[in-house]
């Protein structure tokens, strides 16, 4: 017998899908370093989302709108409810909370520009109001996070709706982080902080707790800006009902719901990937614990978490949401992660579409960065023009649909328009399963 | 000198009026009757108004004051004079939690004692507390003084970056990362000027001071790549 018909079948090596490749590196890194990963971004997991979801289009029971001709509004107005002055928006897409320091002030100044240009509102962050963003925000909301950093009554006097923010849905519970390579003297001084530190915000308001306390917060907001400008109230999405019910009855004018997949400047990877809920999966509780109040597009309710397109709006908004809120999506449009920086990418470790060391304050594409020389890459105007035309394209994609489905306006969009490829996306949207008439929980249902 | 009394005109009415008092009128006084706890009275006053509180306040009586005085003849709920840039707020009686919470400038001076969480994450703000303070003061706070005549609750500055607390009495813990310092020549100069301020009786030389071990600025990584 010849040796090659001597030899005994062997198992092929196989890979643990429990131990996989990128478990046991992480346990590597870990065992080398002594501390957990940090990492900016959202949930990079997949779970049910907007992709799960279908437009059913018009039929013989429904019929379109003519798609290039006839009118399909897209205004909202948030803030209705108390505020003298409510923000009156062109589209139903505002642009997230994202602090100077996470980005440069070019970065910053590019978001007001794009946004305004769109005829919407850009948001602050966790850093406190550059000159820069007030200039070139027609409408700019105003953070009021626990770390209070660099708030002062004369910027919260300047801003055109004040947003207090209980969580963020990469991160609900935590604070933010900025680590000291972007702790440059101009962030340092804004946030009265040595320069250099390894920077840990707060995850509490240090002056209220609870429901209660949260009503007299925005009681002393209101009185310092008369009554004027609308408080929204932004959590991270884990109990979207109770939340959302809570933040009405204490009186917010909008309630800011943040799911999982929601971008963040930097945290614990262990935090954005294992707690909150996806984003899908919060906006019926919270529309109904707004109807059960009798509140339902009296406080508007604004979504945000991984909103990419003009479809994932249209969803939002047939979900019952007023409004959606995009973070990841404006910084790409800038130009984060843009394959042209590959070869920067590849030096950092990593590869266009991937970097998320956003902490580091090395971006190639200069927006996540404090570092003069990289923030100089990123062209205020241009990045303007490119948010604009991204927020203009969005805007027709979910026009497009809203006609297809025979709507004159985005906000008639209604859950009715859609249903589920898969039966968890059925159960939380509470749409039915594509083909049924059937999700999980229906009332009734028998299930 | 105008007198509101809340009882009648209402909140809004009150701080519409001192809103309304410009730089251009300094010194006018004010005095508030009936304030039986409200809340938000005399809130993001941004002139050099003197008000006086005739009784207990609510929460965040002076909230985010700028320039003006603001004096409660009485005691205070939680988190008077929070975010304060400037001026001064002046608690005859005692203050609740989070006394000048996050406060950027200016003087709070509390004549009776503070309760827990005072100078929680304060930024620049002066505080001189002539009784004593509850526990977990100064926690996260990031800058400015910290002046306790009497003693200091648990977990004293936890967390603390660059504020600076001096106490004349006990202290029962102190939190993480704070340390007792040693108090030179211009400590003593800035707490003659702070007591001197806020009338309190105590000399300089009688107190402590603490501040940050700045061991927890940066993480601690054991091979950083
Ligand atoms: C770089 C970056 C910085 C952020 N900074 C803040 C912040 O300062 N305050 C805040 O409430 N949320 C912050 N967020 C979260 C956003 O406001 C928003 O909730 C999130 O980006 C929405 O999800 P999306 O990124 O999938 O669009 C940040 C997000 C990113 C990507």
């Amino acid at each position: 017998m010849s040796d090659q018909e001597n030899q005994i079948p062997r198992t092929v090596p196989i890979q643990s899908a429990t131990f996989s490749s990128p478990v046991n590196a992480e346990i590597r890194r870990a065992a080398a370093t002594g501390i957990y990963d940090i990492r900016g971004g959202g949930a990079k997991r997949k779970v049910p989302h907007f992709d799960d979801l279908l437009f059913l289009g018009a039929s013989v029971s429904r019929y379109p709108l003519e798609g290039y001709r006839e009118r399909c509004d897209t205004s909202v107005t948030l803030g209705t409810r108390y505020a003298k002055t409510p923000i009156e928006l062109d589209i139903p897409i505002t642009i997230a909370g994202m602090s100077f320091g996470a980005l440069s002030a070019q970065a910053k100044e590019a978001l007001g520009r794009g946004a305004s240009a769109a005829g919407t509102s850009t948001t602050t962050g966790d850093g406190g109001m550059t000159p820069e963003e007030r200039r070139h925000s027609t409408k700019l909301v105003y953070q009021y996070l626990p770390s209070r950093y660099g708030m002062n009554p004369d910027d919260l006097r300047k801003a055109d709706a004040i947003e207090v923010v209980v969580g963020q849905g990469a991160k609900p519970g935590g604070g933010g982080m900025l680590l000291g390579q972007k702790i440059s003297d101009r962030v340092a001084e804004m946030r009265t902080l040595p320069k250099g530190i390894d920077q840990r915000s707060a995850c509490r308001h240090p002056d209220w707790t609870g429901p209660d306390d949260l009503e007299i917060k925005i009681l002393e907001l209101r009185e310092i800006t008369g009554w004027r400008v609308p408080i929204y109230i932004k959590v991270g999405a884990t109990r979207p009902y109770y939340d959302t019910a809570l933040a009405g009855k204490a009186g917010a004018d909008v309630v800011v719901l943040d799911g999982m997949q929601g971008g963040t400047a930097a945290t614990q990877d262990v935090f954005i990937e294992h707690v909150g809920l996806p984003t899908l999966a919060c906006i019926r509780p919270a529309v109904r614990a707004l109807q059960d109040l009798g509140l339902h597009r009296e406080v508007q309710l604004v979504v945000s978490g991984g909103i990419r397109s003009g479809a994932d709006v249209a969803k939002a908004l047939a979900l019952g949401a007023d409004a959606v809120s995009i973070g990841t999506a404006a910084m790409i449009a800038l130009g984060d992660n843009d394959p042209k920086w590959e070869a920067e990418y590849r030096k950092l470790g990593t590869t266009a579409g991937a970097y998320d060391d956003w902490h580091e304050g090395q971006d190639p594409a200069g927006i996540t960065t404090q570092d003069p020389m990289l923030a100089a890459r990123l062209d205020p105007v241009e990045g303007g023009r490119r948010l604009r035309n991204y927020l203009k394209v969005m805007t027709l994609e979910a026009q497009t649909i809203a006609r297809a489905c025979g709507h004159n306006h985005l906000h008639n969009l209604e859950p009715e328009d859609l249903c589920a490829l898969t039966m968890e996306s059925a159960a939380m949207a509470q749409v039915p399963l594509a083909g049924t008439d059937w999700y999980p929980g229906k009332p009734g249902g028998g299930y | 000198m105008p007198t509101y009394d809340l009882s009648t005109g209402g909140l809004r009415g009150l701080n519409e009026a001192l809103h309304a008092v410009s730089g251009a009128t300094p010194n006018e006084g004010w005095t508030v009757l009936n304030p039986m706890g409200s809340h938000a009275i005399a809130v993001g006053l941004d002139a050099p108004v003197q008000v006086t509180v005739k009784g207990p306040t609510g929460y965040y009586c002076g909230g985010m004051n700028k320039l003006a005085t603001v004096h409660v003849e009485g005691s205070v709920g939680p988190g008077v004079a929070e975010n304060m840039m400037s001026g001064t707020v002046i608690v005859d009686g005692d203050a609740s939690q989070y006394a000048g919470a996050t406060g950027h400038g200016g003087l709070l001076n509390i004549k009776g004692n503070a309760s827990s969480r005072c100078g929680i994450s304060m930024k620049g703000i002066d505080i001189v507390v002539h009784g004593n303070i509850g526990h977990m003061s100064a926690f996260m706070a990031q800058a400015g003084n910290l002046v306790v005549c009497g003693d200091a609750g648990e977990a004293l500055g936890e967390s603390l970056y660059e504020a600076r607390l001096f106490v004349r009495g006990s202290v029962k813990s102190l939190g993480a990362d704070c340390v007792e310092k040693e108090v030179r020549p211009e400590h003593l100069d800035l707490l003659a000027d702070l007591l001197d301020r806020a009338g309190a009786k105590a000399k300089p030389e009688e107190f402590r001071r603490f501040g940050s071990a700045r061991t927890l600025y940066n993480f601690d990584i054991d091979n950083a790549y």
